[in-house]
């Protein structure tokens, strides 16, 4: 029986893989233009509110992919419409709009928001209409507890215990390991749950954490943060951040005529990080970089070329195809997966048939049959060197030359 | 324990910091005690003021300083006409707040239809220098914004004090038509003022373009904290907005060093809570 169970899964492994390669590879002049009635992908992205910077990213993501989609076989022969709404960044504002897009809207599929909250909201609201919600950005995994959601980036169903590994891991390879860190954190639920995981995983590894610091999200000042951190000088600075708040936190060090040994971000402004003077050797988590053994990936260098001509056309600052955009990438790349496999637009079928085979997409070959929807862990450390971001471990993701800094 | 560096650090971290909070309360401090009108708009005129001194300085290589040249007078202007408006429409003190916000939501709107919601970091080779004394590190550009401040509201006290528009200003706000009976015409002594209040939006613009990050939604970062501070300060007195935001700027910094950095946010509307139940008479 387990054999069996072993051939079919194969079986969907290969069907998955292949429909997903298929998809990507062939040009689309191959392929009869979709016609007939649309077919309604419904969702929200933070176009306004504090969020509102990573919803520019993933809207031009979604353009694209709503264009390849339709420049291939749109779904079962029909065109996509991608109907868009703007949650301000508001769980509750979510909600609402879920609910108007499946009973007012009448959409035919939906697409998950950004961000743990907003997703949490919009879950409750897909889960009372049985729709399928593929998501990207929720970082806390078990807290996706309904069984037709999926997610659309490997964080794998333990990020708390597996990102802070690959981490330590990364800092065990250097050629003086760190013995101290300092865990700072904003109180961003996300990048808490991160940062508790982060102390408990380097305490089991016999690494001292000195101090473990929470601060509000948004916060400014970051001069009395930064004078601890100088006091305790940790061999390795872990820091909970998202946006900027990593910019003004090296900037603080650096008034006080410090530069921590080595640092790590968890969700810094990409660009802004990698050009500040401060930023260089700073350490992230990543999924994927536009970089070489990535950009050998099925539709990878398309993709990545599109987005830079229109985050230019739109005067984006960052222009480079990032994990961000490529997490919405891949949630439309599960979605025609889903809907190609299944051959229906039936939600029951497509959370079935999802549950059944991996997907092969730009962040590489997912499956959803572990806890939570969760597959297997995908999380790499990108390094700044020369005020770009490159992939360092694990090593074999790294570019031909590329290896990681160590300060 | 945190040492003694550690504290005198912090304390110097949170006086500067405070400087901010308290530039930014002036204006609206000076709108609400002397005009009765509450500017909310007056956070989100600082951040057009930081934009624009960010392209300024990004795109055309313009130095902080000319940019504020230009956006100051400017800011004023906008704050003249501001009150053109309030007045043609006779708002009061309670319309104000909803009509400002108003105007607040649809310049962050403005702003992130040109500027993009992203952020935006203004790097210049001067942001992170610092004066060391002693064991302790002064940043400059803090520390410029605080002098600016201090020049600011000691500047204003004594206008408000001591000359014959200020004494109007003041005697209008006490029983407009005795101070009309005595030749204060307040609806001109009004624009002047508004014109001051936005005017010191773009100061702080200024050095938020420096210091700050810029971000659309930022416009709500300081909101609360600063409305704090307007109401330990007196409405009305610049020199009170100041002392109360370099207090709240210290208490905080304090609170950040020795508990934790979370503590902050606490620590300044707890400030507020003691201070409306104590009500000092000194105050």
């Amino acid at each position: 029986m387990i054999e069996r169970l072993g051939a079919w899964r194969r079986r969907g492994v290969l069907a998955g893989l292949a429909a997903g390669a298929a998809s990507l590879a062939a040009p689309s002049i191959l392929r009869a233009a979709p016609s007939g009635k649309p077919v309604r992908v419904g969702g929200t992205l933070s176009l306004t509110g504090f969020l509102a910077q990573t919803a520019a990213v993933h809207k031009i993501a979604a353009d694209i992919m709503v264009e390849e989609i339709n420049g291939r076989n749109g779904f079962l022969g029909r065109p996509v419409e991608y109907v868009l709404l703007d949650d301000q960044s508001k769980p509750e504002m979510a909600r609402s709009l879920y609910e108007k897009l499946i009973t007012v809207d009448k959409v035919d599929l939906i697409q998950g928001p950004y961000a743990t909250a907003p997703i949490l909201a919009a879950m409750g609201v897909a889960q009372r209409y049985g729709k399928v919600m593929i998501q990207s950005s929720m970082g806390i995994p078990k807290l996706q507890t309904y069984d037709r959601a999926f997610p659309a980036t490997p964080f794998g169903p333990e990020p708390d215990k597996t990102y802070p590994n690959v981490i330590l891991d990364a800092m065990a390879s250097i050629p003086t390991p760190p013995k101290t860190m300092v865990v700072l954190t904003s109180k961003f639920p996300s990048a808490q749950f991160m940062a508790k995981g982060m102390q408990k995983e380097a305490e089991g590894r016999g690494v001292k954490v000195l101090l473990y610091l929470e601060y509000e999200s948004g916060n400014h000042d970051f001069g009395a943060i930064a004078a601890r951190v100088k006091e305790a000088n940790p061999d390795f600075l872990w820091v909970g951040s998202l946006g900027l708040e990593s910019n003004l936190l090296l900037e603080a060090l650096r008034k006080l005529d410090y530069v921590p040994k080595n640092h790590f971000h968890l969700y810094p402004a990409p660009g802004p990080l990698a050009l500040s003077p401060d930023g260089n050797r700073a350490l992230c988590s990543t999924f994927i970089e536009a970089d070489e053994p990535f950009m050998s990936r099925p539709g990878m260098k398309r993709i990545a070329a599109e987005y830079k001509e229109r985050a230019t056309k739109i005067n984006l600052p960052y222009t480079t195809l990032d994990a961000q955009a490529c997490g919405m990438v891949s949630e439309w790349q599960i979605l025609e997966a889903g809907v190609n496999g299944a051959d229906s637009l039936d939600d029951a079928k497509i959370a079935a048939w999802l549950k059944a085979h991996t997907v092969e997409t730009l962040l590489g070959k997912q499956r959803f049959n572990g806890p939570y929807n969760h597959g297997d862990a995908g999380q790499m450390i990108k390094q700044v060197q020369n005020k770009e971001w490159k992939v360092v471990w694990p090593k074999e993701f790294a570019a031909p030359g590329v290896k990681l800094l160590a300060s | 324990m945190p040492s003694a560096t550690l504290l005198g650090q912090a304390l110097i971290s949170g006086v500067l910091a405070g400087g901010m909070y308290g530039l930014l309360a002036m204006g609206l401090s000076l709108s609400w005690g002397l005009l009765r009108l509450v500017n909310l708009s007056h956070f989100a005129l600082a951040f057009l003021a930081a934009y624009i001194v960010y392209e300024l300085g990004t795109t055309w290589h313009v130095a902080p300083w000319w940019s504020a040249a230009l956006v100051v007078p400017a800011m004023f202007g906008i704050g003249a006409a501001q009150h053109w408006l309030f007045d043609r429409f006779r708002v009061n003190e309670l319309a104000s707040l909803l009509i400002t916000f108003s105007v607040a939501v649809i310049l962050e709107a403005g702003i992130q239809l040109y500027w993009t919601a992203d952020f935006r970091r203004y790097e210049t080779d001067y942001a992170t220098l610092s004066i060391k004394a002693g064991p302790f590190f002064i940043p400059v550009l803090e520390l410029a914004l605080c002098l600016v401040a201090g020049v600011l509201a000691w500047g204003t006290w004594l206008w408000l004090r001591k000359t014959f528009v200020g004494k109007a200003l003041r005697a209008s706000v006490e029983d407009a038509d005795i101070a009309a009976a005595y030749g204060v015409n307040h609806k001109q002594l009004a624009y002047l003022l508004s014109g001051i209040g936005a005017a010191y939006a773009g100061i702080a613009g200024t050095f938020i373009a420096l210091i700050a990050t810029l971000a659309p939604a930022e416009i709500w970062t300081w909101l609360g904290v600063v409305f704090a501070v307007v109401i330990i300060g007196r409405l009305g007195n610049p020199l009170g907005a100041l002392l109360a935001g370099m207090a709240i700027g210290a208490a905080q910094s304090l609170a950040m060093a020795v508990f934790s950095p979370a503590w902050a946010p606490v620590v300044s509307f707890s400030m507020l809570i003691i201070v409306l139940l104590w009500d000092p008479e000194w105050l």
